[in-house]
């Protein structure tokens, strides 16, 4: 039983991380009906400009992650503005090779600027602390990622109920035009989007780097798992990314417990694939997901 | 009319073209254009040494799998990420009935069967596998598919790094080596006479098949499959109301697409000799994407342009030597610029010409014929058979909205 609620609570902590990716995924979408495949490069980005500001230019923990905040936002402005804002009303298809071009340009910069062998991770604590109680280890590491993405959530929740950006925002995801009608600047809407997407993906880019100890270019590869979480809660659903990335993240570290107990006839790595089985079920069964909208199109 | 100059070749009436130059194009300057192609391979053929072979024997490979890719997302307007693992699947049949029998029981298993089964083999089981998956991918569109075909690749991952009497596990396997009637291509030998090295034999091969896959799909693309396959990309709902069967456009398109995938695969891999499973990434399928959004969507040229932008150019860079092996700290190594260069080119491309270097070309035509025209009020527009529904911006201009598959 100790085992179960050791590795369940690694995964509800891996989840959170999936949760935070989600969230930029979920909001772009809402908001503009655009998934980004960048978002795992913009993690990735933000986690190394934070491990050099504090290695290399020797700041404090905070302002370093202020700094992978401001350098992220930054990117995901400038490319919502200069880029994405003249592919509005192009199809699917250019819309998402776009954000994969986005994502080619930022892991080679990151190759080219860091080199492509890992590098410390930044943190404010030596990483492998935590407590002990009955018998199962709290890391330090796992409970801050789910205090922070609670308090996120929260910042989040308030922010889209009761600010008028946040209405701005909500109002745009259920109809465009309606929203433009009633005087509602959709650039901000859009441009506020990606802000927020931005800075999200590189507070869970921290911790996911911090959790993996030393990070390396192919830390943004995470960012993928979000797909699977944003899918099981339903891709235009803010709620449904939370949930998702939790279930998700359990999903994951649980087969990865147990797969050579129960299962070990499946071989090595199972748990790198369960979440996209899930999603591929979910996807089947449910395609908007647990939360999402239902669409229907009729011909 | 009577002004008209003579660079303006009219279009031959199809009444008069012999069938043999309609299967080409039915146009003088096709021919020109062949002649020219065939003439470019032989001073090719006559003077490389063999570091170029290999450079282009690459370049060609790459392009029957950029052809493949341009059937589903180009012409046909599907998102796929997988091609990659259509590429493995081919690769490891190719491995299965073609390698050496094992020796000991821990060798990768083979059947040792010849070169003319193997390669077909591979290109059918990719293709079965793919009408496999299509019925459940194909209900998705855009995103959704995009990111179904994503998952592809990792499912593929694990499978391969475990299976490891086929694909050798994490260590990688040999792959067969092509024969012709005891003339096996690693090894020196003579046609017609002629001493052929390894490279100039696997030339000859590569340069075939290619010339079939591009052949192939350039006439399904003028056939009634074809235009189905591009009136589901430029509006389902339209191709639906005049009598496409989305589901048969969609399938025939991905099992075509698999197809060429699984042949592309297996030559890449028998050319390589060795590939461990983690070559097959998603890395791999973004490169193929940048080469058809570069070259040119729905273009076969245009494939064959961009694999040699993304595949040849980083070779052509390391065989000069002109930048070190590994980035870092500023330095860049000439697989990553090439990466930053295809990364920002895909950007750049899909704002200002979604047709690719391909695009630009058209538009360059249209505009010297514009020049040449322009007193010639009565002039009707300049022959472009294909152009509008070939821009990238009239692919599938629908919504990304999940369709539980009503219509197919």
């Amino acid at each position: 039983m100790a085992y179960f609620l050791q590795i369940a609570f690694a995964g509800i902590a891996l989840g959170c991380i999936y949760a935070l990716i989600g969230l930029g995924f979920s909001i772009i979408f809402k908001a503009s009906e655009v998934i980004n495949f960048a978002q795992g490069e913009l993690l990735l980005v933000g986690a190394y400009v934070v491990s050099s500001a504090v290695f290399d230019w020797h700041l404090n923990f905070i302002i370093a992650v202020l700094a992978g905040v401001v350098v992220t936002v930054a990117i995901g402005l400038l490319f919502e503005r200069f880029v994405l804002q003249h592919m509005i009303g192009r199809p699917v298809f250019s819309i998402l090779m776009i954000t994969i071009g986005l994502g080619t340009i930022l892991h080679t910069a990151v190759i080219v600027i860091w080199g492509s062998n890992p590098i410390p991770a930044a943190a404010p604590y030596t990483i492998t602390s935590g407590f002990n109680i009955g018998g199962i280890h709290f890391g330090l590491n796992d409970l801050l990622t789910i205090i922070v993405t609670i308090i996120l959530c929260a910042i989040l929740f308030y922010f889209f109920q009761y600010t008028r950006y946040g209405l701005a925002m909500r109002a745009t995801a259920l109809d465009q035009e309606a929203a433009l009608a009633v005087g509602i600047n959709i650039r901000t809407v859009y441009a506020l989007a990606w802000g927020i997407a931005a800075a999200v993906a590189t507070i869970g880019g921290v911790f996911l780097a911090i959790g993996s100890y030393a990070m390396d270019p192919t830390l943004g590869g995470a960012a993928l798992l979000a797909f699977p979480a944003i899918i099981l809660g339903g891709v235009d659903s803010i709620t449904g990314a939370v949930v998702g990335g939790i279930i998700i993240g359990l999903v994951q570290d649980l087969t990865a417990g147990y797969e050579s107990h129960v299962a070990s006839f499946l071989g090595a790595g199972i748990h790198q694939i369960t979440p996209y089985l899930v999603m591929i079920l979910v996807l089947l069964i449910r395609p908007y997901g647990l939360f999402g909208t239902r669409k229907v199109e009729r011909i | 009319m009577s002004a008209r100059p003579e660079t303006r070749t009219p279009a031959a009436p199809a009444s008069t073209a012999t069938p043999s130059s309609r299967l080409l194009g039915g146009r003088i300057s096709r021919w020109i254009a062949v002649i020219l192609i065939v003439a470019a391979i032989l001073v090719f053929f006559s003077v490389a040494n063999d570091d170029w072979f290999t450079i282009v024997n690459y370049t060609l490979i790459a392009a029957i799998a950029a052809i493949s890719l341009n059937v589903l997302s180009g012409y046909t307007g599907q998102v796929s990420l997988g091609i990659a693992f259509f590429m493995a699947i081919g690769a490891y049949t190719a491995a299965y009935l073609g390698g050496d029998v094992p020796n000991t029981p821990l060798d990768p298993l083979g059947l040792g069967l010849p070169f003319i089964i193997w390669l077909p083999a591979a290109g059918i089981v990719a293709g079965l596998v793919g009408a496999l998956i299509g019925p459940t991918a194909l209900r998705l569109k855009g995103f959704y598919l995009g990111i179904v075909t994503l998952s592809l690749i990792f499912i593929g991952q694990y499978i391969f790094l475990n299976a490891r009497r086929i694909t050798g596990g994490p260590q990688g396997r040999a792959f067969p080596v092509p024969a012709i009637g005891g003339a096996t291509f690693d090894q020196q030998n003579s046609l017609f006479g002629f001493a052929l090295t390894s490279g100039q034999q696997y030339f000859l091969l590569i340069l075939v098949v290619l010339a079939l896959a591009a052949l192939f799909v350039y006439n399904v693309m003028r056939s009634r499959a074809g235009r189905a396959f591009r009136a589901v990309r430029d509006n389902e709902t339209g191709a639906t109301i005049m009598g496409v069967n989305l589901f048969e456009a969609k399938m025939g398109s991905f099992i075509l697409s698999s197809f060429l995938a699984g042949i592309a695969g297996a030559l890449f891999a028998s050319y390589s000799r060795y590939i461990i499973p983690n070559y097959w990434s998603l890395a791999l399928s973004i490169q193929f994407i940048a080469a058809i959004i570069i070259g040119g969507i729905a273009s076969v040229w245009g494939s064959l342009l961009g694999a040699a932008f993304v595949f040849g150019l980083p070779l052509v860079i390391d065989h000069f030597s002109l930048l070190p092996v590994a980035s870092g700290s500023g330095i860049i190594s000439s697989g990553d610029l090439n990466a930053l260069l295809y990364g920002l080119l895909i950007v750049v491309f899909l704002l200002f010409e979604p047709g690719g270097v391909i695009g630009l070309a058209r538009r360059a035509k249209v505009l010297t014929r514009k020049f040449y025209t322009h007193k010639d009020e009565g002039g009707e527009p300049a022959e472009i058979t294909d152009l509008p529904s070939e821009s990238g911006s009239q692919l599938d201009a629908g919504n990304s909205t999940l369709t539980k598959g009503e219509n197919t």
